[in-house]
C-alpha cells in the first residue's frame, strides 16, 4: 500500500475559530494508482493535497496519521518533513506558471534544488534531458529563464522537475486548470505516461474538472465539506455513482447528445455548510433529497462493493 | 546587447544636450546682472570708468556677442574643458573651483549612499526573519527616516559637536590649517567628515532597511518560494532566492539615490559649512555667478547621467526580464 491516510484532521486557525477544512479523512492509495479528488471549491481537496506535503502557516495538523511506504510522515514538523519532500512526496502546484524563480535560469534552479537534497546535478542531467524530451521540450530550456517559456511549457518543466527523483507519491493540484484544452490533454497524457514509466509510483490529482479526472484517474474520490463522500473506480463514479452528492455532481455536468434547449441543466440547490461550526452528522443532509433522521449521525465511509466506498446511510 | 547599448547611449546623449542647453539658459533668465555687480564691487564713481569696465568684463565673458553666438561658444569651450571664469572668485577658472569642491561632495556622498544601502539592506533582510530584530529595527527605521533631515543634522551637530565636543561642527578642515599631504591634515579632514557623513548615512539607512524587509517578506510569500519549500529546499536557499529578487527594486532605488548626490549634499553642506558642490551652488546663486553655477550644475548633470547609465547596465545583467523587454522576447 503506497499511501494510507487515517482519520486525518487539518484545521485552519482563524480569529473566529478553527475552520475544519479536513475533518477525519481515511483512505488509501495503492501502488501505481492515480487517484483523482473532485469536489466543489471549499470542500477541502486542496487542503488535503497540501497537508500531505507542506502545511502552510495557518494550517494546523489536529489529528490522524499519514503513512507512505511504511513510513509515517511527520506532517506538523516542517524540518523533519524536508527529508521526505521531493524524494518521497512531491508536488505540482496550482501555480505552476509562477512556480519558478523569474531571475534564475531553469537549469541553475534545478541544480540548486538538487544540491539541497545532496544529489549531483551532473549525475541526474542525462535523465533530466531524457524526460524533457519525453514531454516534448528541447533540452535548451535548461539554459532559459522561466519567462522565456509559454504556460504549457512551464507546466511541463514543473512536471519533469517535480518528479525528477522518482517520488513515491505525486500530488497534482489543479494541474490542468490554467491551460487550454489541447495543452490540458498533453499534460494529462504526460501524467499517465510518467506513472507508466515508473517515474512516479502513485498520484493524487486534485481538480474541480471531473472530465479531466475521467481521462487521467484510475479512481475518483469525491469530497464534500471536509468529509469524504465516495471513492470508486473512475468509470463507476461516472456511470453508477451511489452517493446522492456524487449523483447530483455528475448530473450537473453537460453531456454530449443532450439538447439543452429542451431541458434545463440541473444544478445542486443550496450551499455547503460553514466549516467554522459544521453541523453534526452528514454534512450534505441539508441539500440531500434522501435525508432522514439517521443522517444526524455521521455515516461511516464503508466499502459497499470491491473498491467502492460510500459514506451515506441511504446506500449502505 | 549592442543594440540596447547603442540606444541607451543615444538617449543619454540627447539628455546631455538638453541638460547642457538648459544649464546655459537658466542663469541668463535669472534676475540681476553679474557684470554690474563686479563693477560695483570695484567701487568706482566715474561714469566713463564704469562704462569701460563694463565693456571690458562683457567682452571678457563673451556677453557682448549675440545670444546664439554665446550658446555656440559655450559648447565650443565646453569641449575644450573650459567652463569660463568665476565672477565671484574672479579670476579663478570655474573648472578649478568646481574640481576643488568635487572631492568633498563625493567624499561624503558616496560612502554615505553605498554604506547605508549595504547596511540597510542587510538589516532589513535580517529583520524579515527575526521577530525580535523586526520589532526593534522597524520602529527605529521609521523614526530615523521620518525625521526632517535638516533637524537631524542640526541635532547631530549640536549633540556631538557642541555638547559632547567630539567632532568639529563646521568646515571641511580646520580653518587654521593649509591643505597639504600630511597625517595631521588627513586626521583633521576625517574628523570634519564624520558628522556630515553620519547625518546622511542615518537618514538613508532606515528607508533601505524598511524597504528591504517588506520586499523580502513579499518574496517569501511568493509562489516560487512556496514551491521550493514544498520540494524540501532548505530555508537558506529560499531566502537566498528571495534576497536576490528583492534586491532588484533596491538597485533601482540606489540609482535614484546616486542621482541625488547634489540635492542631498546641499542641505548637509550648508548645515556643516562643508566646502562641496552644494555649498558652491548656493554661493554661486547668492553672488550671481553665472559661470560657476553653470559649471557646478554641469558636473551634477554628468554625475546623474553616469550613475543612471551604469545602473541601466547593471540591471540588464541581474534581471533577465529587462533584457527580453528591450531586445525583443524570444517566446
Amino acid at each position: 500500500m503506497a499511501l494510507s491516510v487515517t482519520d486525518l484532521r487539518v484545521y485552519y486557525r482563524t480569529r473566529r475559530g478553527d475552520v475544519k477544512a479536513l475533518d477525519g479523512v481515511t483512505f488509501e492509495v495503492a501502488d501505481g494508482e492515480i487517484m483523482g479528488i473532485a469536489g466543489e471549491s471549499g470542500c477541502g481537496k486542496t487542503t488535503l493535497g497540501k497537508a500531505l506535503i507542506r502545511l502552510d502557516t495557518r494550517m494546523k495538523h489536529v489529528g490522524g496519521t499519514v503513512v507512505l511506504d511504511d513510513d509515517e510522515l511527520p506532517l506538523s514538523d516542517d524540518n523533519a518533513m524536508n527529508r521526505h519532500r521531493y524524494r518521497e512526496v512531491s508536488l505540482i502546484p496550482q501555480y505552476a506558471m509562477s512556480a519558478m524563480n523569474p531571475t534564475r535560469k531553469i537549469g541553475r534552479m534545478i541544480r540548486d534544488l538538487l544540491s539541497a537534497h545532496s544529489v549531483r546535478y551532473a549525475e541526474v542531467l542525462p535523465e533530466l534531458e531524457r524526460r524533457l524530451k519525453l514531454v516534448g521540450l528541447e533540452t535548451d530550456v535548461l539554459g532559459r529563464y522561466p519567462i522565456e517559456l509559454s504556460g504549457g511549457m512551464k507546466q511541463r518543466v514543473v512536471l519533469v522537475l517535480s518528479t525528477l527523483l522518482n517520488p513515491s507519491l505525486l500530488i497534482g493540484d489543479e494541474v490542468t486548470s490554467a491551460l487550454d484544452v489541447s495543452s490540458q490533454k498533453a499534460v494529462a497524457r504526460a501524467l499517465v505516461e510518467f506513472r507508466d514509466h515508473g517515474f512516479v509510483k502513485s498520484m493524487i490529482v486534485i481538480t474541480h474538472d471531473i472530465s479531466v479526472l475521467f481521462q487521467v484517474a484510475d479512481t475518483i474520490l469525491v469530497m464534500y465539506a471536509g468529509h469524504l463522500a465516495e471513492k470508486a473506480p473512475a468509470r463507476t463514479i461516472i456511470s453508477e455513482p451511489l452517493h446522492p452528492y456524487t449523483k447530483m455532481l455528475i448530473g450537473a455536468l453537460p453531456k454530449v447528445g443532450d439538447r439543452y434547449e429542451e431541458q434545463q441543466l440541473e444544478g445542486i440547490e443550496g450551499r455547503p455548510p460553514s466549516l467554522l461550526e459544521p453541523p453534526a452528522g452528514c454534512r450534505f443532509r441539508d441539500r440531500c433529497p434522501l435525508a432522514h433522521d439517521k443522517c444526524a449521525e455521521a455515516p461511516p465511509f464503508r466499502e459497499v462493493a470491491e473498491g467502492h466506498h460510500v459514506a451515506c446511510w441511504a446506500v449502505s | 546587447m549592442r543594440g540596447y547599448l547603442a540606444r541607451k547611449t543615444l538617449v543619454y546623449g540627447l539628455t546631455f544636450v538638453v541638460a547642457v542647453t538648459l544649464n546655459w539658459l537658466i542663469p541668463r533668465l535669472m534676475p540681476g546682472d553679474p557684470v554690474q555687480r563686479m563693477v560695483a564691487r570695484a567701487a568706482v564713481q566715474h561714469p566713463e570708468t564704469i562704462a569701460s569696465m563694463t565693456q571690458y568684463y562683457e567682452r571678457m565673458f563673451g556677453l557682448d556677442l549675440p545670444i546664439w553666438q554665446q550658446y555656440l561658444n559655450y559648447w565650443g569651450s565646453l569641449f575644450r574643458g573650459d567652463l569660463g571664469t568665476s565672477v565671484w572668485l574672479f579670476p579663478a577658472p570655474v573648472s578649478q573651483v568646481v574640481l576643488d569642491a568635487v572631492p568633498y561632495t563625493l567624499g561624503i556622498m558616496i560612502p554615505a549612499i553605498l554604506l547605508s544601502w549595504v547596511v540597510g539592506n542587510s538589516v532589513g533582510a535580517m529583520a524579515a526573519r527575526s521577530r525580535w530584530l523586526d520589532n526593534v529595527a522597524l520602529p527605529v527605521g521609521y523614526l530615523v527616516t521620518a525625521m526632517p533631515y535638516m533637524w537631524l543634522a542640526i541635532l547631530l551637530a549640536w549633540g556631538f559637536g557642541v555638547a559632547l565636543g567630539w567632532f568639529p561642527v563646521a568646515g571641511g578642515y580646520d580653518f587654521g590649517l593649509v591643505p597639504q599631504w600630511s597625517w595631521s591634515f588627513a586626521w583633521d579632514l576625517l574628523q570634519h567628515w564624520v558628522l556630515p557623513f553620519l547625518s546622511l548615512f542615518l537618514v538613508a539607512l532606515g528607508g533601505w532597511a524598511i524597504g528591504m524587509r517588506n520586499l523580502i517578506i513579499y518574496e517569501l510569500e511568493s509562489d516560487y518560494a512556496n514551491y521550493l519549500a514544498a520540494l524540501g529546499a532548505p530555508k537558506r536557499l529560499i531566502r537566498q532566492y528571495a534576497f536576490r529578487n528583492a534586491m532588484l527594486p533596491q538597485i533601482t532605488g540606489l540609482a535614484l539615490q546616486l542621482g541625488t548626490i547634489l540635492g542631498g549634499a546641499l542641505v548637509t553642506e550648508i548645515v556643516f559649512a562643508y566646502p562641496g558642490l552644494g555649498k558652491l551652488v548656493l554661493s554661486a546663486i547668492q553672488n550671481q555667478d553665472f559661470f560657476l553655477l553653470q559649471g557646478t550644475l554641469l558636473f551634477v548633470v554628468i554625475g546623474v547621467l553616469l550613475a543612471n547609465f551604469i545602473i541601466d547596465i547593471v540591471y540588464v545583467l541581474v534581471d533577465p526580464r529587462t533584457r527580453t523587454g528591450l531586445t525583443g522576447a524570444t517566446a
